[in-house]
């Protein structure tokens, strides 16, 4: 087993030692049921998964940041990385290795959401691509908030920090693609600059897969995303490991 | 089978180490002493590819600390001062952890673990996790981890620190044990663990090396014992 694998394993095994995981998706659980109901699920009589997958972004910019915080921030605090960057590991691979144990993480979490999937099965015949390229398009995004997350908690020792931090950057991603702050910008910003900040949300991306289309634009959005935020925080991990 | 070469780093306008070059050889146990502040534990951090120096460098089983980071970590064993580890763990999962890490596994992995554990007298506490031990378990977990994949080499930030005297005496045991066929760097405060486990040291003050000796050499030189040379060499060439 490599080094990749070996700290894949311990992070993912991390969560379960510890209640969060446990309070992470009973708090994620309850939530994503709640919007769906309370945005007259059964009243608009369609049988699909729109109201639930809607949601999504909006939880995210909470729920996500809660699980990425300690990755980096905890592990600076504890001075744990002194034994971990002293191990025969590279950076990258400690970086890559507690990502992909997270997403996993958020996808066992997006995972145990299928009584959703059952119910809607169960009233009605929903197209079953569109519920596929909306948990698709859910694990992209939960990747990029994830390594947003990521960056932000290899920034600061504080945890709180690190949430706050990257509760603000998904947000304000999350948000520019919003139709309200697009009707707003456009009031005095000129159309291209308007176009350009709508290509750069989360929302906008999320929304196409959304359709049921999986465009190469949009996966190639999130796989930058990631790649960008991912190759910052190593950057960053480097530069900060041992103050 | 260490060789630093005019290592340097400082933090800010802090010059932690200050050019220091020295060569151990296997079967040496050499002991880095200083008062507090002195750049022992910087220097030690360089030597276990966490810090990066400013300028300098050092081999270690013949890799280059800069170039060739992994090949030194492989072949060497570090406890750090404060003993990180994962609090969360159990003793046996943390262990197999860093035998994940090493790449320990099947018949090896046990091999190593029964060595190790009695070795470091953590057999009692082998399903407790690790938040809930004392300072002494902690260390010894430390170093069990430090030895899990007998290493070549052996960089020990105070070792001792915290331990009552029967650990103390047991880790200076088996550190005198294991001198024979490895290169080892202890960092202490204590003086008279320096008489009875190191076969020569070296004293640091405001990151330059003062004397490089044998501690029986320094004590026959200045006619005292070691605590009194101690005083006098980071009193007098410090001020």
């Amino acid at each position: 087993m490599n080094s990749f694998l070996a700290v894949f394993k311990r992070e993912l095994k991390g969560y379960f030692t510890t209640p969060l995981a446990y309070v992470f998706l009973v708090i994620f659980l309850f939530f994503s049921g709640y919007l769906t109901f309370r945005q007259r699920f059964y009243e608009m009589r369609q049988a699909d998964m729109q109201t639930f997958f809607m949601n999504l972004p909006l939880l995210f910019v909470f729920m996500v940041p809660s699980t990425a915080m300690r990755l980096w921030a905890e592990e600076r605090k504890v001075g744990s990385i002194e034994l971990l960057f002293t191990l025969p590991v590279t950076i990258t691979q400690a970086v890559l290795g507690k990502f992909f144990a997270a997403w996993l993480f958020l996808g066992i979490a997006l995972a145990l959401t299928f009584p959703m999937v059952i119910t809607v099965s169960y009233l009605g015949d929903p197209d079953v691509g569109l519920i596929v390229t909306g948990y698709i398009g859910s694990m992209l995004m939960a990747g990029g908030f994830l390594a947003i997350g990521c960056f932000f908690s290899a920034v600061s020792k504080n945890q709180v920090i690190s949430f706050v931090l990257s509760v603000v950057a998904c947000a304000v991603l999350v948000f520019a693609g919003m139709p309200t702050t697009l009707n707003y910008l456009s009031g005095f910003l000129p159309g291209g600059l308007v176009g350009a900040i709508e290509g750069m949300s989360f929302q906008t991306h999320f929304e196409s897969i959304q359709r049921g289309v999986l465009k190469f634009q949009d996966l190639s959005y999130f796989v930058f995303l990631m790649v960008g935020w991912i190759a910052a925080c190593t950057v960053i991990l480097d530069e900060r490991k041992a103050k | 089978m260490i060789s630093a070469k005019e290592l340097r780093r400082s933090f800010g306008p802090v010059i932690a180490v200050d050019g220091i070059s020295f060569d151990v050889a296997k079967g040496e146990v050499l002991g880095l002493l200083g008062p507090n502040g002195a750049g022992k534990s910087t220097a030690m951090r360089m030597l276990a590819c966490f810090l990066r120096p400013d300028s300098g460098t050092a081999g270690i089983c013949g890799h280059d600390i800069q170039r060739e980071p992994i090949q030194v970590r492989r072949c060497l064993g570090y406890l750090a001062e404060n003993v990180p580890a994962y609090n969360e763990m159990t003793v046996g999962g943390f262990l197999s952890f860093i035998c994940d890490v090493r790449q320990i596994k099947g018949g090896d992995r046990k091999k190593a673990l029964d060595r190790v554990v009695p070795m470091c007298s953590i057999e009692s506490v082998y399903h407790q996790t690790i938040e809930t031990l004392s300072k002494g378990y902690r260390r010894r977990v430390g170093l069990a981890q430090a030895l899990i994949h007998d290493p070549d080499v052996l960089i020990l930030d105070e070792p001792t620190d915290g331990l009552d005297p029967n650990q103390k005496h047991e880790v200076r045991k088996l550190i005198s044990r294991m001198s024979k066929d490895k290169c080892i760097i202890v960092s202490t405060h204590i003086l008279e663990e320096v008489e009875a486990v190191c076969s020569r040291t070296i004293i640091i003050a405001r990151g330059r090396i003062l004397v490089d000796s044998t501690p029986q050499e320094l004590k026959e030189k200045h006619k005292c014992s070691l605590d009194a040379v101690f005083r006098k060499i980071t009193r007098t060439k410090v001020a």
